[in-house]
């Protein structure tokens, strides 16, 4: 472990690759020494160092939840063109990459689909590279894609996408730092207890143990709940790759009655 | 009936402002019309320095204190209140949101914005309520904020200014802002 103070300035690039990779290790030993098991990131991880001066230093208030918080906005096919579920077909041409399906089911933590509710997901281009201003490092922009798609889920709590497969990219966290490829995913329930924004990763991808982000959660098993699956029964012929990756949202708070008289 | 285990969530990061933001996000109604209020204010981080890059969602009932269920959020027509609404913050670390002030939802209760902040260097998303300040006695009998430290409480409350409430935000320090967790999280 480094005995140097760790810099606060996120974008300082500071820290070598081994000191970062040592600061992951301490944690995970401890966290497997506590064997209390941790489901969710840590809003305090200093490897990752934007989280330094902007997370909580008080722990979260338990609160019961009550009117507004029981129950989410309502999105509608005004809202949402089945159109943007395809990331590939909004520009000119097609977009350089691997093209790939991506589906996937909405459940809550009774297990029951979460239906007829809004997925937002937003990305990089095959080159690791997002049409993002703040993004400058020197990958091609496609001209071909943007990255960003929206679909609502059906009646069984389905989602599907058609897109590119994003690329690794470089970022300041530490010198030579790379995140592992993914797809930010944006997420309703149906009480707004459950709003949840994460990140889809592939699977077997090599830059997971250097990661800050992917490893501020401490437990491999809930690790592996961010990483999508290979399905070849998505692949189609002559078209696209298949991936799977299925969500499960915190606990609702509502009865199954009281879910029923939502609908229309 | 076992409880599956949540997927974990991971922070919206920088990139999210040519995704999530769209037009009309904040404006859940007109800025301008003879009800509208704009409720604003800063985010800060742990040294008191603004944050530009954070992403704040509001969701509130009407001004009778009843939940909205009508879509449109995403494509407003000027004339549906659909009680929720989206922002960025600026490089100054300031949102705004043009809205309705929130009814009570029963005689009594203190009615409150509940207020979802997202940002690069937040790990996960948090939750918090802004109460409105002006019925002392409905925020004297309030569940959560009688639950509270009392010099926590203020954290939770808004301010009553020209247009509406300010409502600053702090991530982390002294006067701290108070973030919730729920049953089942």
């Amino acid at each position: 472990m480094t005995t140097q103070p760790i810099s606060t300035d996120p974008d300082s690039a500071s820290a070598s690759q081994e000191q970062v990779d040592g600061e992951i290790a301490a944690i995970a030993e401890d966290y497997r020494a506590s064997g209390v098991e941790e489901t969710q990131p840590r809003l305090d991880y200093p490897p990752y160092r934007s989280s330094l001066l902007r997370h909580p230093t008080k722990s979260l208030h338990h609160a019961d939840p009550e009117t507004i918080e029981l129950w989410a906005p309502c999105f509608g096919h005004r809202d949402v063109h089945p159109l943007e579920a395809d990331l590939t077909i909004q520009h000119g041409g097609e977009p350089l990459g691997e093209r790939m399906k991506l589906v996937g089911r909405i459940v809550d933590g009774d297990g029951r689909p979460v239906r007829n509710q809004l997925v937002e997901i937003w990305q990089a281009n095959a080159g690791g590279r997002y049409v993002h201003k703040r993004d400058q490092h020197p990958a091609p922009i496609d001209p071909n894609f943007t990255g960003v798609g929206r679909c609502l889920t059906d009646d069984d709590g389905n989602y599907a996408f058609t897109t590119i497969k994003p690329g690794p990219y470089p970022w300041k966290n530490h010198r030579n730092a790379w995140r592992p490829a993914h797809i930010h995913f944006s997420l309703f329930g149906t009480d707004f207890t459950q709003r949840m924004i994460t990140q889809m990763y592939f699977p077997g991808d090599p830059l997971f143990a250097l990661d800050p982000i992917f490893q501020s959660i401490t437990d491999p098993k809930a690790r592996e709940r961010l990483v999508a699956q290979y399905d070849h029964s998505v692949t189609t012929h002559e078209w696209a790759t298949g991936y799977r990756w299925d969500i499960v949202l915190t606990g609702s708070h509502r009865t199954p009655l009281e879910t029923e008289t939502d609908e229309d | 009936m076992a409880d599956l285990i949540a997927t974990p969530g991971q922070t919206i990061g920088p990139f999210y402002g040519y995704a999530l933001p769209y037009e009309g996000d904040n404006e859940l109604v007109p800025p301008g019309r003879a009800d509208a209020i704009r409720l604003h204010g800063q985010v800060l981080d742990g040294a008191g320095a603004p944050v530009p890059d954070a992403l704040l969602e509001l969701w509130q009932v009407d001004a009778d204190g009843n939940v909205v269920q009508q879509p449109g959020s995403l494509k407003r027509d000027g004339w549906t209140f659909t009680g929720w609404g989206r922002t960025s913050t600026d490089d100054a670390g300031h949102y705004t949101f043009s809205t309705l002030r929130p009814g009570a939802t029963a005689p009594g209760k203190a009615p409150f914005f509940l207020v979802t902040v997202f940002g690069r260097g937040v790990l996960n998303r948090l939750f918090t309520r802004a109460y409105l300040p002006e019925d002392a006695d409905a925020l004297a009998a309030d569940p959560l904020l009688t639950s509270l430290p009392a010099e926590r409480r203020d954290s939770c409350i808004a301010a009553a200014d020209a247009h509406g409430y300010r409502f600053d935000i702090r991530l982390q320090g002294e006067a701290e802002t108070v973030f919730l967790t729920y049953p089942r999280h």
